[in-house]
């Protein structure tokens, strides 16, 4: 059997995850295309005007997968911490994608860890079902999916991207040496979604290096980390990518090595409307340059690259008047 | 301690009947206005719903009568709402104003923090006074939802123009009035008196529209460009998914009071089409749609604050609802930048449509 896994939303965070989980219990996994132009206009076509461009991007990727794959896996992800969630649309992901006409059968599973961490298990077994009865088959599959989970969190903590972690997992390149930390790093903040999908973000990562800074992201700090420095706001935010961006924005304003720190925002978006005036807040109090760059679908690719040149430029001078 | 809150609707009415029972010193802030706005839109964060914009001008027009401390609703997500208390309050103090902020979580989570924070702004009063005072305030927001419902069925139907409006204001101000429990009891009299002296056409055929969508936006006419009113005016008969007492009964007496509609029977409603809460008020919109079309209104109009997350999920699947029912459903997106003739506009354009739609329906029915 063919499942379907949209190459979208938190495809970034549990592919190998899920990926890993689907193929023990013997089944094949099929990922949409790349995020292209005709992806975001089917996307458009179909959803409402007034959700954030990732959304729309999710819907054209499923509309992909129709006639690739047998099942689209589509969980409904409530939380993945304890007493948070994601963000209102993924607990209505599910629903939202069911109004498309002729798709084929999704695999509807909540995964809310709001409680309990241990309700992961009754979830992943409710979706190995589906593939075997056999309980001991589910577990072992889950055990390995989660080995590879942390294989793959812990490669993007040494300071890989998602796309380099996975073709690192998946045997597909030379091991690379590690980014040295001579050159100007620029700490890179937003959704996983918005700055790893290479057409959302415009290739920001690849364009940042070509111009010669060393990017850091959120998913390169450790968890300990994160929720350390994020328990410096009065009040627990309750959305865990949240929280990881708050935590590494406070963690990389710390860091002396980091010379400018970018906030990457989907146009509309609720909690980044949120987390990104904080981050804001912060940074400019700690006078580090701080750029905030909203994306949507209009947005023209010659204005975002000359607002990335003229960010990097004014890191470098400021380097170059202050030292480092 | 001079304490403030911010508006929504009618709100004010009761907020302020139970603290000025409780011996507190309110300031409450002037009418939300276009320049309550400006500020709100001034310097809170760009993307911030419009609530939290509002709150914020609320707080400075607040601060500049002489408030120095604000109680604020809290909250646990996932929407936006749960952290606007913090946002605000660091947006106030880089301003330079000197606000004391008092934050209510909801009792599920932090109920002995919430008691503590309580008997903090009673300034020790006794628990029984603190009850009698919650009691006061609740039986004043009854009272104002009874004069809104009576207003909502008056104002399609009054022949002379103008004349529930008027009605409905004095109503308001007479309870608004009232200080104690023997006050209350006569300003309600009064104010059924004059709501039901209003000259009415009771045989009119009217149209009926059900509003629903985010909370703040349904029950604040200045946030929704006076919706309710212009309805009415356009000779529609308005009901609301929510009223203030029902809110005030969900979330702060935590469904204690029965045989009132609750959110159960909404989310209930919403099965078939969003299967799980989504923060916000999302799932009862889509409940509260499918219950209005069952009962036969005309049209739905769903209104919300621009990028409102629990909303935009209830508009994506509202077609698939409006495909089952047949039930006309029209969205409002509500922030800074709202033209009023836009609203107009859109309003008679609908309204007419389901005028037409309920003749033909009428004709082939005779």
């Amino acid at each position: 059997m063919k499942i379907g896994i949209p190459r979208s939303l938190l495809y970034y965070y549990y592919y190998p995850l899920w990926r890993v989980f689907f193929e023990e219990l013997g089944a094949e996994v099929v990922l949409s295309s790349h995020s292209a132009k005709g992806i975001l206009a089917a996307g458009l076509k179909n959803a409402v005007d007034e959700v954030c461009l990732p959304v729309k991007m999710f819907y054209g990727h499923v509309l992909d997968l129709v006639g690739k794959a047998d099942m689209i896996f589509l969980p409904r992800i409530v939380s993945v911490e304890k007493r948070e969630y994601i963000c209102p649309k993924f607990l209505g992901l599910p629903d939202m994608i069911r109004c498309l006409k002729n798709l084929p059968p999704l695999i509807e599973v909540d995964i809310n860890l709001y409680k309990n961490n241990k309700d992961f298990y009754s979830a992943v077994k409710n979706i190995g079902n589906i593939f075997t009865k056999n309980h001991l088959d589910i577990w072992g599959a889950c055990l390995k999916a989660l080995k590879a989970q942390k294989k793959y969190f812990k490669l993007m903590q040494m300071g890989l991207m998602p796309s380099e972690a996975l073709a690192l997992i998946e045997g597909r390149v030379e091991d690379k040496s590690l980014p040295d930390g001579e050159k100007m790093n620029i700490a890179l903040l937003g959704h996983p979604y918005n700055i790893y999908d290479p057409y959302i973000s415009m290739d920001i990562i690849n364009r940042f290096r070509a111009m010669g800074a060393v990017v850091a992201t959120a998913e390169h700090v450790s968890g300990k980390i994160v929720r350390n420095y994020a328990a410096r706001l009065p009040k627990k935010l309750f959305w865990s990518l949240g929280n990881r961006m708050i935590g590494a924005a406070f963690h990389y304003l710390e860091q002396p090595g980091i010379s400018g720190m970018v906030h990457v925002a989907a146009f509309g978006c609720g909690p980044d409307s949120m987390t990104g005036g904080i981050i804001e807040r912060y940074a400019h109090s700690s006078g580090i340059p701080f750029l905030n760059l909203t994306l949507d679908e209009h947005t023209g690719e010659a204005g975002v690259m000359t607002r990335l040149e003229a960010f990097l430029d004014m890191v470098r001078w400021r380097k170059a008047a202050f030292g480092s | 301690m001079r304490v403030t809150f911010p508006h929504m609707g009618n709100l004010f009415i009761p907020v302020k009947g139970m603290l000025q029972y409780l011996g507190v010193d309110v300031v409450v802030p002037p009418p939300s206005s276009k320049r309550t706005l400006t500020i709100g839109a001034k310097y809170g964060p760009e993307f911030a719903c419009l609530p939290l914009k509002l709150n914020l001008g609320n707080f400075i027009e607040a601060s500049e009568k002489g408030a120095d401390t604000i109680i604020m609703a809290g909250g646990c997500g996932p929407c936006r709402f749960g952290y606007y208390a913090q946002i605000e309050h660091a947006i106030l103090e880089d301003l330079g104003y000197d606000m004391k902020l008092i934050v209510l979580e909801p009792p599920q989570e932090y109920l002995s923090e919430l008691l503590a924070k309580i008997k903090e702004l009673s300034g020790n009063s006794s628990w029984w006074h603190i009850f009698q005072s919650i009691r006061f305030g609740y039986q004043k927001a009854k009272a104002v939802d009874k004069v809104e419902k009576a207003a909502f069925w008056a104002r399609p139907r009054e022949l002379t123009p103008g004349s529930t409006e008027k009605a409905y204001v004095r109503s308001l101000e007479m309870l608004d009035r009232s200080v104690s429990q023997i006050t209350l009891a006569e300003a309600k009299r009064n104010a059924d008196e004059l709501m039901s002296a209003v000259a009415v056409d009771s045989k009119k055929e009217v149209v009926k529209i059900g509003l629903i969508g985010e909370i703040y936006t349904v029950l604040d006419p200045f946030s929704n460009q006076y919706l309710e009113r212009k309805l009415g005016h356009l000779g529609v008969e308005v009901d609301r998914s929510i009223y203030l007492s029902e809110w005030v009964n969900e979330h702060i007496f935590m469904g204690l009071v029965k045989g009132i509609r609750s959110r159960k029977e909404a989310c209930e409603a919403a099965q078939p089409y969003l299967r799980h809460f989504v923060g916000g008020h999302g799932q009862e919109s889509v409940g509260n749609a499918v219950n209005y079309s069952r009962a036969g209104y005309d049209g739905i109009i769903q209104v919300f604050p621009f990028t409102c997350m629990p909303e935009i999920v209830a508009e994506s699947i509202l077609p698939k609802m409006r495909d089952d029912y047949g039930t006309p459903v029209m969205t409002m997106i509500m922030d800074e930048h709202t033209g009023e003739a836009g609203t107009l506009t859109r309003l008679e354009a609908f309204v007419d449509l389901l005028a037409r739609k309920k003749e033909i329906k009428e004709a082939s029915c005779e």
